[in-house]
């Protein structure tokens, strides 16, 4: 029976092998995927975010923590999935339109799956009219837009705007960030969260589908 | 230290200039448009940019090749065009310079991260040296690697770079961490400043990701962990975006405040990055003066 304080560990210091291995022997003893997941690999993506807040985690840390949480994700999700568990929630996520930078949403895109969301990456240089059929298709439920350039932040607005005339904008919550986006201009377009990193962007996507962030 | 630094750095702080891009929007450049293409496509307002720079008094302007490295261009379909664009934008910029100004050739980010896998390290060699080559061969007189968020790539840019032989500026953006005082990846000042003197670089620098006031303590920093020149470039505050167009918040005569702060902290090569322009040269020139050109 493995110590599953372990996956707990090996998340926190960005061990994807140890978490993978953890999981599949706590798994093969037959212990609840549901139970790995809230006890042990949240709160461990938890704490990996209290510490990029407070500086001491910088990138590279979020980055191997999200991918040892997916490699011990990877093991759990089918399970879940034939199970009929439903994720925390459906992000659909893109650079907006005119934009090609996709560090920012890339890292974003990992640790929303890191906290339990299903995430379809739209990419870069992404259309309204794409978000919208995402939702529509897909049922996104919240979108989140990433923009590194002054001159592509206007895109956010349209987008926002498009989403109001295709009428699916109530069907769904959308977060913005990006280097020079800000919440007063998230305020003025009407966007429902901005975070400044990462990090904040999962809390955010929490709260919207009403769980504890 | 290189030749060309000493004779350049010996009369003074030496200014520099300032953002490129919003300069090319003001000529009609449209949002999202890849400014680098517009060497081919619209070279009168390149060189415009350029000579308003010059006569603004830059001692060393840059060159419209932030973005023209093979992994960028193939992302709007032209990875084909790394030589033309970057011969070009080397020879707006020297034509308008006019043996009034250097020109240091600008050399930005891939835009991938090694540390997720987007890119290998061979790669990024591959890429970086096709450009500086591009550059060198129009005849820059350095290359400078600026707005670097990746102590890891910005090293093997450097290498890349000095391949060329030409004095090689190497720069990063500080911009995270309680205290905006490390890059996207975490390092500080003093592990930049350690790793690109060791690499190589001729000039070490910060530029980008926050407004003058912060870059103080940083250009100490830079400075008291290395013996090369320094190379500092703000931005003018930080951006909002009122009906649709950037405004950024520090005014010419605000920026120009800071700079003898700048200049007793270290800083040896003194420009603006984005929100700048030539009003702010002109102000950063006014106050560093200048003995000699």
């Amino acid at each position: 029976m493995p110590d599953l304080r372990e996956l707990h560990s090996a998340i926190l210091r960005g061990d994807a092998k140890a978490a993978h291995t953890v999981t599949e022997q706590a798994l093969a003893e037959g212990i609840d995927p549901l139970q790995l997941v809230n006890e042990y690999m949240i709160p461990a993506m938890d704490e990996v975010g209290r510490r990029f807040e407070c500086s001491e985690y910088f990138v590279p840390e979020l980055l191997i923590s999200a991918r040892a949480m997916k490699s011990a994700l990877e093991l759990i999700r089918p399970l879940l999935t034939a199970r009929g568990d439903k994720p925390a929630g459906r992000v659909a996520i893109g650079t907006v339109r005119g934009d090609l930078h996709d560090i920012g949403k890339n890292l974003v895109a990992s640790l929303l799956e890191g906290g339990g969301f299903e995430v379809i990456d739209l990419g870069v240089n992404v259309s309204p009219e794409t978000f919208i059929s995402t939702i529509k298709e897909k049922n996104a439920n919240i979108i989140a837009m990433s923009a590194l350039l002054t001159t592509t932040m206007p895109a956010m607005k349209t987008t926002i705007e498009a989403l109001k005339q295709a009428g699916v904008r109530d069907k769904v919550k959308v977060l913005i960030g990006g280097a020079p986006i800000t919440q007063k201009y998230a305020d003025e377009i009407g966007a429902d969260g901005y975070s400044e990193n990462a990090v904040g962007a999962v809390a955010l996507a929490k709260k919207a589908c009403s769980l504890a962030a | 230290m290189h030749p060309l630094i000493q004779s350049l750095v010996e009369a003074g702080p030496v200014t520099t200039d300032g953002a490129w891009g919003t300069q090319l929007q003001a000529r009609g450049l449209a949002l999202g448009e890849f400014p680098d293409t517009w060497n081919l496509s619209h070279p009168d307002c390149v060189r415009e940019v350029a000579a308003a720079y010059v006569a603004a008094g830059s001692g060393v302007i840059l060159t419209n090749t932030f973005g023209a490295n093979r992994i960028r261009l193939a992302e709007v379909g032209q990875p084909g065009a790394v030589t033309e664009i970057n011969r070009r934008g080397v020879e707006l910029s020297s034509d308008a310079a006019n043996g009034r100004a250097r020109v240091f050739a600008s050399i930005g980010p891939s835009g991938k991260l090694l540390l997720d896998g987007q890119i290998t390290a061979e790669e990024l060699h591959a890429a970086f040296a096709e450009q500086a080559h591009a550059l060198a061969g129009a005849g820059a007189d350095a290359l400078v690697i600026e707005t670097m968020t990746d102590l890891e790539e910005a090293k093997l840019v450097v290498a890349a770079a000095r391949e060329t032989g030409l004095p090689v500026v190497a720069c990063m953006v500080f911009d995270s961490g309680k205290a905006k005082d490390r890059t996207m990846m975490g390092q500080t000042p003093e592990q930049a400043a350690e790793a690109l003197t060791q690499s190589g670089a001729d000039v070490i620098g910060a530029n980008c990701g926050q407004g003058i006031a912060g870059f103080i303590s940083i250009c100490k920093r830079l400075r008291a962990a290395t013996d090369r020149p320094i190379w500092i470039k703000p931005n003018a505050g930080l951006p909002t975006v009122v009906a649709g167009q950037a405004q950024y918040s520090a005014t010419a005569n605000e920026f120009a405040a800071f700079v003898p702060s700048l200049v007793e902290a270290g800083a040896q090569f003194i420009g603006g990055c984005c929100g700048t322009n030539p009003e702010f040269v002109a102000e950063i020139r006014r106050v560093v003066g200048r003995k000699a050109t």
